[in-house]
């Protein structure tokens, strides 16, 4: 392998956040606890930072560069995008909540970035090693952050259960990584999509090795039935890092199995298709019907995360570039949504209380008009009641699937959506139909507060105009 | 004629605007809201007036045409336009909604100013799902439709007010999302979005049913019909006297509506081919829920059941032109039908919006809706003893009312079909008659029961000048339905013209 400075260039984002990363944990070491504020001001601007240097090395062609092994294209210029602008998101949810738990470190900090960068490379990789090498580190960070709260046990138990389940998850993937390697003599995406095409998929190593993949990414994502540490992970994990859970890494699992399953094995498609209807459809079943049950919000948000997961698969099964850029709108805006319910959530909790139980937010119009207007905007959005976002995301994953012929499984989808509605229309109810159990104000910094009617807005902004977002994702999917 | 102001714009986002507005004052000023409420629905209506003074009765084509691309990328666009079916439904909708505001005037003591709101925002919207031409516009309108009425229930309403409206959401929510396949299936099939594309497009048969299928499940819930009207007694029972009114004024008609505008045009096979499910289930309406309303014990459900019965004679109307397609020597009768059904759709919305705000009056007073609770309510109110039994008889379809015009012309029509169908559907006038007359003997006349009816006060000029003008529009529709059916006249007869050619 050659080196050429020329490279570089397409992976200067990558290389901005790792030393973006390396300086916030430098410059950190050196402040004492007062002085936090500035970890968390020079990583946000840090971020910020971030979206203008990826946009300036944006193209509209894809550049491919070590040895095939990294890709920069129109896909990762606006997923990453979308990372950091949420990754900023949630630091600004979360700010208050962390010094008020006496979790406001720089470690926090730290870690995120790291999880960003791990993102950043899985949504640029272009062959398996890459992918698996940005998913570790992603996942890492995770693990770390999940037990972020040391002296809570849950935490620490939700933290062990991810990393256990995480790390037979990566074996999976590892497996079938070796067995495609095997039998495709190849790494990286264009030489096994050229050697698939060869050889046919007649391969029983391949479909095992594909088997093998799917799997991986489906725990990645939280398919059912690879979905079991979601609900324990939100539940343990800091509301905060719950929240960075359940948005920005969703963005990259798409990404993930963009890259793997149509990058790297569209050959197979009719293989992986069937396999991911079947994941899609049991995600929806369970989740929709699970989250029913739920008595505690941020479980119920996990059972929703894993229902949207199968709308998600949706649109990639459908193999047609409609389908991706519908799948790609889903999930940002799923990241967008979840972000401000889990917000939500950390602005309703205060010191020694969690606003994580159904109850809590009995009367939350009474108490805060503003805040359950929001809320309801989340909850229609996920639920896809026009005129919020989240109904065209499912439009336009419904209209790939019907695209290709799949009538019967849009009406699936359509079926456990009605289902969907119920629980998140109980949020609506609780909040609006039923009296307070307490009347304390409810506070919450400006900062906070800002964000998340920028987020609420959002979801009817992009309601009323979704041709905006949208033809970004059709643009970046090159259809 | 075309207007150089969008006029079906202003008339869609003037009242959300002004809902909008009214959700920021908030509460502060609760007597400005009310005007500006008041204010904004009457500067609607007087808007969408001029979409009558406008129009040409002459010609079956769009009117008021506005059209802009909305999502390029899937051909949606903002694609409006009225013709003589939705125009009268239009004026309808922002004709009822003054009365709900002022209904709504004192009433509402808690959050007024979001109770207002939330009915100019449903008001817009329900105009537009009238004035989309384009199937995602439609969509988007008919489910955000849901959002405000769900909160004018659940925040307003009754004692069970929760069970009421989550059943009311899940039912049209259920209902609506298969319509929307169905939308998807054919905008693959045409390339286009816009409703007038999928007229034209040739579908088969099997095709055509399971697109049937899916419209009605949308439909049938919306207007109820039986079996699928469950929702509608407990959402009548438990909203408040608005939100009643405009469920039972409009919100039904869009049921009836979304029959004329996708089903039988889109699918006149299908249509053709399963009319006797639609008629079978009409006449269940009509007679069976007849009997139910009988026996009701709650003034407001009583409403609603009579509610559902003439709704039955829409649907009955619309779909006998299909029974008297079959039969050559009767095809006059066909456009008695649709024009009857619609008659009998704007008569219905002048006449339950009465009859609930009757009930509503009451309601404020005593706080009951229990037809034993009262008794001799004329000799205290007079004034509204005699409202009630004007809109009762109006009910009931007395000759020189409205009722009795578009029912009236849906039993000639259905004689052209089929003698028992007529003769089914003319049981109407015995079991209508029979509930809503022994109602209002129970309730305003008699001796005066008990002390809280001998103490009622009489309508204020508040009521009065609501009640005297649905009253007014009653009489006048049956007097004088010449105009309205001048004005849909040649929409109905292409729908007709449409519908006998064959798709296959």
């Amino acid at each position: 392998m050659q080196f050429e400075a020329s490279n570089l260039i397409p992976v200067a984002p990558e290389l901005y956040v790792l030393g973006l990363a390396c300086l916030v944990l430098v410059i950190d070491l050196f402040l004492d606890d007062e002085q936090r504020i500035f970890t968390y001001a020079l990583t946000q601007v840090g971020l910020i930072f971030a979206i203008f240097i990826t946009l300036s090395v944006g193209q509209t062609e894809a550049q491919i560069v070590f040895d095939g092994s990294y890709i920069r294209d129109g896909m990762s210029d606006v997923l990453k995008v979308s990372i950091y602008i949420v990754t900023i998101g949630a630091f600004l949810y979360s700010k208050e909540y962390l010094v008020e738990h006496g979790l406001f470190k720089g470690e926090y900090y730290v870690l995120g970035l790291f999880a960003v960068l791990g993102m950043m490379v899985m949504v640029s990789a272009q062959s398996f090693l890459t992918a698996y090498l940005g998913l570790e580190l992603l996942s890492l960070s995770l693990y770390a952050l999940v037990a972020f709260d040391r002296d809570s046990k849950a935490g620490s138990e939700a933290a062990m259960k991810y990393f256990v389940l995480g790390a037979i998850a990566s074996g999976m993937l590892l497996y079938g990584i070796s067995m495609i390697y095997g039998a495709t003599g190849a790494l990286n995406f264009t030489t096994v999509t050229t050697a698939l095409t060869e050889a046919g998929m007649e391969d029983i190593v391949l479909v095992f090795g594909l088997v093998f993949v799917v799997i991986g990414l489906a725990f990645k994502l939280g398919a059912v039935p690879f979905h079991m540490w979601i609900p324990d992970v939100y539940h343990g994990a800091p509301t905060p890092v719950a929240q960075f859970l359940s948005s920005a890494p969703k963005i990259a699992a798409f990404a993930l199995a963009m890259r793997l399953l149509v990058d790297g094995m569209m050959p197979l498609h009719s293989d992986w298709q069937q396999m991911l209807i079947i994941l899609a459809i049991l995600s929806m079943v369970l989740g929709n019907v699970i989250a029913i049950a739920q008595t505690n919000i941020k479980r119920m948000l996990a059972y929703s995360t894993i229902a949207h997961v199968g709308f998600i698969m949706m649109g990639i099964l459908a193999g047609t570039p409609e389908g991706y850029s519908a799948s790609m709108f889903y999930t940002i805006i799923y990241a967008v949504t979840s972000l401000g319910a889990f917000g939500i959530i950390i602005l309703l909790s205060r010191k020694g209380f969690e606003a994580e139980n159904l109850d809590d937010y009995k009367g939350l119009h009474e108490r805060s008009p503003w805040f359950a207007a929001m809320m309801m905007l989340f909850m229609f959005s996920m639920a896809g009641v026009p005129p919020t976002v989240g109904f065209w995301a499912k439009l336009f994953v419904l209209d790939a699937v019907v695209g290709v012929e799949l009538t019967w499984l849009a009406l699936v989808g359509v079926f456990f959506s009605i289902i969907g509605a119920f629980y998140y229309i109980r949020i609506i109810k609780l909040m609006y139909f039923d009296k307070a159990d307490n009347t304390l104000p409810v506070v919450g910094n400006l900062d906070a507060r800002i964000v998340l009617s920028v987020n609420g807005v959002l979801m009817l902004a992009l309601g009323l105009f979704p041709a905006v977002l949208l033809t970004i994702c059709v643009r970046a999917i090159g259809g | 004629m075309t207007a150089d102001w969008p006029i079906l714009s202003l008339t869609i986002w003037l009242p959300i605007i002004g809902g909008a507005l009214l959700l920021a004052i908030g509460d502060r000023y609760s007597n400005a809201s009310r005007w500006m409420a008041l204010a904004t629905a009457i500067l609607t209506f007087v808007i969408s007036i001029s979409l009558y003074c406008g129009f040409d009765s002459s010609t079956a084509q769009m009117q008021f045409v506005e059209r802009a691309p909305w999502i390029p990328v899937f051909n949606v666009e903002y694609y409006l336009g009225v013709d003589g079916i939705s125009m009268p439904l239009i004026i309808l909708t922002t004709f009822i909604t003054i009365f709900v505001v002022i209904a709504g005037w004192e009433v509402i003591q808690y959050k007024p100013a979001m109770y207002m709101a939330a009915f100019l925002i449903m008001e817009g919207v329900m105009v537009g799902v009238f004035a989309a031409l384009d199937a995602m516009l439609f969509y988007v309108f008919w489910e955000a439709m849901l959002i405000p009425m769900f909160l004018i229930i659940g925040i307003w309403g009754g004692p069970n007010r929760v069970y009421a409206t989550i059943k009311f959401f899940l039912y049209t929510f259920f209902g609506s999302v298969f319509m929307l396949i169905a939308l998807i299936y054919m905008y693959f099939q045409s390339g286009s979005m816009e409703i007038l594309a999928f007229h034209e497009l040739k579908l088969g048969l099997t095709e055509q049913i399971f697109i049937f299928i899916a419209f009605l499940l949308a439909f049938a819930v919306k207007v109820p019909m039986w079996p699928v009207h469950t929702w509608l007694p407990d959402a009548h029972v438990e909203a408040p006297t608005g939100g009643s009114v405009i469920l039972a004024a409009i919100m039904l008609k869009i049921g009836g509506y979304g029959f004329l505008r996708f089903s039988m045009p889109i699918a006149p096979d299908a249509s053709q081919e399963l009319d006797w499910l639609i008629i079978g289930m009409s006449l269940i309406a009509v007679v069976y829920i007849g009997f139910v309303a009988l026996v009701q014990q709650d003034m407001k459900k009583l409403i609603a059941y009579s509610s559902i019965a003439h709704m039955g004679f829409v649907t009955l109307g619309f779909f006998i032109v299909f029974q008297i397609a079959a039969n050559p020597d009767a095809s006059g009768g066909a456009i008695l039908g649709i024009e009857g059904g619609m008659v009998q759709m704007i008569s219905h919305g002048f006449i339950s919006a009465a009859m609930f705000l009757c009930v509503g009056v009451l309601y404020d007073r005593m706080h009951s809706r229990k037809i034993s609770d009262y008794g001799g309510v004329i000799h205290t109110m007079p004034v509204f003893g005699g409202f009630m039994v004007f809109f009762a008889m109006a009910n009931a379809g007395l000759p020189g009312t409205s009722g009795f015009v578009g029912e009236f012309m849906v039993i000639l029509a259905s004689f052209r079909a089929n003698f028992w169908f007529a003769f089914l559907a003319a049981t109407t006038l015995i079991v209508g008659a029979a509930y809503t007359l022994w109602m209002v003997k129970r309730v305003i006349f008699g001796n005066v029961v008990n002390d809280r009816v001998h103490s009622l006060q009489d309508i204020n000029r508040r009521e009065f000048i609501v009640l005297g003008s649905l009253a007014v529009a009653v009489l006048v529709l049956g007097l004088w339905p010449a105009p309205l059916i001048e004005v849909m006249d040649a929409s109905v007869v292409s729908l007709l013209e449409h519908i006998k050619v064959s798709k296959l």
